[in-house]
């Protein structure tokens, strides 16, 4: 199998405009779609911060324009998952389901996924009315009452859209404001159907016995006092964890996870670029990941031109990526 | 579109072919509305050609069959069960890639 030019791991907001901008720049990029092909996009509805929509835009919509969008400049895209990397030498290679793929350059989009609280009667009701997608789950809760945990965007976004089915929705949250931006939360505090429990900590879904959700026991954070919330569902909205899994050891990462980059994209092996919320605990926007996105594809494009024609020879590729990472 | 190897499971016919089989059964609670499923709908149509004669996959749509996914407490989608002998063996909750899930049913075939 020959080596490509650049393997994007990864097709979200991030992934696929790098795909695209390396697909312009001829580079035939080979995109591996990972798991959650599309990426957090996928689990919204209306996005309506996407500059130049001025309506909105359906999230899964908007991914399969992006992806059509690199098709139809020459990226190709794949569906799969990449089950380890070797940056140590170069070519890069990536295994995919037992096949490895080699590149010159490396572009990682892959994302950051849901944390869960990490309690064990959490893990037994996954599936049972314990759930990170309101999109995909709160069908099952039609006229229902339901609890969404978090405070940011994602809590509240969840929060308002399942007010469509569930017959009231509490947030909990461990503090007693909000981190969510100012105009969801005045939409929070305007739907009649959402009340909020402050200073809260989960200590345990019920009933992990019975192998359905029948509650939650909270404890104030600040008195100590306990109660019982009756709900049907509870959804989790306390925030992502990166997906570097795959690079520990062979990159440099910051103490949460995330891959570190300066310069633009670029990460501690010169030739492998980052972009999205990867590398990115600040912003986590569809926007700022498609601009890293970009930035990557530039990158990479600049670190392969540079590369000299005789690939075979690593200790002579590494030295030209240095003196290119050097600038 | 699901391949012609993929069993269509209901209401009606789950307990003949899911509980009575005699071979175990991958079933795939999904729904049309259900973008995560739309995206493992592949992989499934994958292993019912890998599987074929082994191990029978099946879908189950869970609009159309309120009664089977009630009785699993089925509340979020997709969920995969691995049934052998009537009994649960497996259960995976979202997404799984090909090779997992490969590993998971060989341990019971």
């Amino acid at each position: 199998m020959s080596t490509h030019n650049v393997i994007v791991i990864g097709s979200g907001p991030a992934g696929l405009t790098a795909a695209l901008y390396t697909a312009r720049a001829n580079m035939k990029p080979f995109v591996i779609e990972g798991l959650e092909a599309g990426g957090q996009l996928m689990l919204t509805t209306l996005v309506e911060n996407w500059p130049g929509v001025r309506d909105g835009i359906m999230g899964p919509e908007l991914m399969t324009e992006m992806r059509a969008q690199a098709e139809r400049f020459g990226a190709e895209v794949v569906r799969g998952q990449v089950s380890a990397v070797d940056l140590q030498a170069h070519p890069f290679a990536v295994t995919m389901s037992g096949v490895e793929h080699t590149a010159r350059s490396l572009i990682i989009a892959t994302g950051a996924s849901a944390r869960l609280l990490g309690l064990p009667s959490e893990r037994k009701l996954l599936g049972h009315g314990v759930s990170t997608c309101a999109t995909c789950d709160g069908y099952f809760f039609r006229g229902k009452p339901i609890a969404v945990v978090g405070g940011g965007d994602s809590a509240l976004e969840e929060a308002i859209f399942l007010t469509r089915f569930a017959s009231s929705v509490v947030v909990v949250h461990r503090r007693e404001s909000l981190r969510a931006s100012k105009i969801m939360q005045d939409k929070a505090f305007a739907n009649p159907k959402i009340a909020f429990e402050w200073n809260s900590d989960v200590e345990h879904i019920t009933d992990d016995g019975k192998g359905e959700v029948t509650g939650m026991v909270l404890v104030n954070n600040k008195t100590g006092a306990r109660k019982t919330l009756v709900v049907d569902g509870v959804f989790v909205a306390i925030g992502h964890t990166p997906n570097t899994g795959l690079f520990q050891g062979q990159l440099e990462l910051d103490p949460a996870g995330y891959i570190v980059t300066h310069m633009g994209s670029r990460t501690s092996v010169p030739g492998v670029f980052a972009c999205g919320d990867v590398q990115d605990h600040t912003y986590r926007q569809a926007i700022t990941a498609a601009g890293s996105g970009c930035m990557a594809a530039i990158d990479a494009e600049h670190f392969v031109d540079g590369l000299p024609q005789h690939i075979g020879d690593p200790e002579r590729a590494a030295e030209i990526a240095e003196s290119i990472a050097d600038g | 579109m699901a391949s012609e190897k993929v069993t269509t499971l209901t209401d009606t016919n789950f307990d003949q072919s899911v509980i009575k089989a005699a071979q175990p059964v991958l079933v795939d609670f999904w729904a049309e509305w259900c973008g995560p499923c739309k995206r493992l709908g592949p992989t499934i149509d994958e292993l019912a050609t890998d599987y074929d004669g082994r191990v029978t996959i099946g879908k189950l749509n869970v609009d159309d069959n309120p009664s089977v996914a009630g009785r699993f407490s089925i509340r979020g989608i997709p969920t995969l069960l691995l049934f052998k002998g009537g009994q649960i063996v497996e259960q995976v909750v979202g997404l799984a890639d090909k090779d997992s899930l490969k590993k998971l049913i060989d341990k019971h075939v």
